[in-house]
């Protein structure tokens, strides 16, 4: 089954780290991608831009309506994703416990839609 | 005999028959099914409509040889069916190829041995990803068949609202693809415990109707039985699993002697001895026994361990405070619940004066749950009355009896209220 694996922190947090600290954290990340791939579950993974950057849009009587700033304002954003490939949940929430987020954020475990053929 | 009290009495064999295979092979037969696709839904709907076809055919045809297989077989081919039903193409025949395949040689009538799959159904319904208050429930509809309208009038909620709880888990199962087996032996310790979580939460529900006048609810700590029974019969080597089941038989046992013939509430420190069930006792002590050999000490063996305590208090008569005393120390110690630190303070209370005990009790402005907890303002309201502090007293017996819902339980603590200050 394919899951998504959405990784929830707080953006701010990451420019105040020492450069050090940076480079420790995306050596993690880069880790844990290593390992994934390693394992033959990595389907896909990408870090987002910070949620200054998002647009929101939507269709309101047929015209489109574009909003800056994020759909949600929390206190975590969604800052990346990994999709994987795992026989169950149980390897999911295996994986989404090694994953860098889960220690300094939150990582949500969605399963992907499958049409029934 | 006449034609149709024979086909009476043979239809009320087959439906006793049917009944006790539903009993011993519900779970069994629904962890099998559902053990491959992951729907529950679709097994328990499959086995239904199997039992149903069983009512028409085993009167008319005698019962099989093999009901197990009978049911697996029928409830195979609905399965099949419904697959065939919602999809097409290649990926059903993909699908329905896995579907067989073991179904079959399980259905073979000839070998009457099926899977037993159950302690994984029982890990799939307390998955930590599966909302915590309905895994009980859930775990009492799929591994013993209970309708959701019996389950929820035992947990005093609406049927509407448990039967739509219980699909939404049921759903969750499926589509997040939560696995259908017994964990991994690094992983088994945190997992199992809330399989028994659920377990006792069932038989708590059960036991908190004390009357005994519910049916529902009774049979609940029944059916809770038969579950620890079940786990400790496929987990014999975790001692928490016979710590559990030996906790609920000390409770069983006494069940009785908590009500007077008039049907008025009667504390432990009073009930008559004569009244418990001796020998549900010796298998609570034997199971501690065993538990205890296997020298990893946990939650519900010190339970367990408390009630063999209580029980040795009363029949001796000889005072045993200082080891019930250290007991709860070892169960705050490992779970820090205020139920836990309210016993503990009676039980120092005991041992070295209510005043001891008053400020071993904790504090309910620092706790909100406890400011609704029944059996903590009764705690508060007896240790205060015994210092001397009675309009304290009062309040706190105001409390408690405004808290409690079983009404001999009211009249118990409206007694204990009234009674003439000794000091």
């Amino acid at each position: 089954m394919q899951y998504l694996l959405m990784l929830y922190v707080q953006e701010k947090g990451w420019s105040k780290l020492t450069p050090a600290e940076q480079q420790q954290g995306v050596a993690a990340y880069m880790a844990y991608s290593e390992a994934l791939s390693k394992a033959g579950a990595l389907r896909g993974s990408n870090r987002l831009q910070s949620t200054s950057a998002a647009t929101t849009v939507r269709l309101t009587d047929g015209k489109p309506q574009v909003l800056d700033g994020p759909y949600v304002e929390s206190k975590e954003q969604l800052g990346g994703y990994f999709l994987i490939d795992v026989p169950d949940l149980d390897a999911a929430i295996s994986w989404a416990s090694r994953c860098p987020a889960a220690t300094h954020g939150v990582v949500e475990v969605r399963p992907v839609w499958v049409n029934p053929a | 005999m006449s034609q149709s009290a024979l086909a009476r009495a043979d239809n009320a064999l087959t439906r006793s028959t049917a009944d006790a295979v539903a009993r011993r092979s519900y779970g069994k037969l629904v962890a099998f099914l559902a053990g491959r696709t992951r729907d529950v839904a679709a097994a328990e709907d499959a086995l239904s409509e199997a039992f149903a076809a069983a009512l028409a055919d085993w009167p008319v045809k005698g019962c099989p040889a093999n009901p197990e297989g009978w049911l697996l077989t029928v409830a195979r081919r609905k399965i099949i069916d419904l697959a065939r039903h919602q999809r097409s193409g290649e990926a059903v025949s993909a699908e329905l190829e896995l579907l067989t395949e073991g179904l079959s040689a399980a259905a073979d009538e000839a070998s009457p041995a099926i899977p037993d799959h159950r302690l994984a159904l029982m890990f799939v319904c307390a998955h930590p990803a599966v909302e915590v208050g309905i895994r009980a429930p859930l775990m009492l509809q799929t591994v013993l068949g209970l309708e959701a309208n019996a389950i929820a009038s035992a947990f005093l909620t609406s049927p509407a609202a448990m039967a739509k709880r219980l699909v939404r888990a049921k759903d969750k199962i499926r589509q997040a693809g939560i696995p259908f087996s017994v964990p991994e032996y690094s992983e088994i310790a945190g997992r199992l415990d809330a399989v028994l979580d659920a377990i006792y939460a069932a038989f708590a529900e059960g036991w908190s109707d004390a009357a005994g006048t519910d049916a529902a609810r009774r049979e609940l700590t029944e059916e809770a039985l038969f579950l620890a029974r079940l786990a400790t019969e496929l987990l014999p080597q975790a001692p928490e699993t016979l710590g559990l089941l030996s906790l609920m038989l000390h409770a069983e046992a006494r069940r009785r002697a908590r009500r007077s013939s008039d049907g008025e509430y009667v504390p432990l420190a009073e009930q008559d001895p004569g009244l418990w069930d001796w020998p549900l006792i010796a298998e609570a002590e034997a199971l501690l026994k065993r538990a205890g050999a296997l020298r990893t000490i946990g939650r519900y063996q010190l339970e367990a361990a408390l009630q063999s305590a209580h029980v040795h208090r009363r029949h001796s008569g000889r005072e045993n405070w200082p080891s019930v005393a250290l007991l709860y120390d070892a169960l705050w110690e490992l779970t820090g619940s205020p139920v836990v630190a309210i016993n503990r303070a009676v039980a120092i209370a005991e041992l070295r004066g209510a005043a001891a005990g008053l400020a071993a009790l904790p504090d309910a402005t620092d706790d909100e749950r406890l400011a609704e907890y029944q059996p903590y303002w009764a705690a508060r309201a007896d240790l205060l009355a015994r210092t001397g502090a009675h309009a304290e007293a009062q309040r706190a017996y105001e409390m408690a009896i405004g808290l409690e819902r079983d009404p001999a339980v009211r009249r118990f603590l409206q007694r204990r209220q009234a009674a003439p200050k000794i000091e």
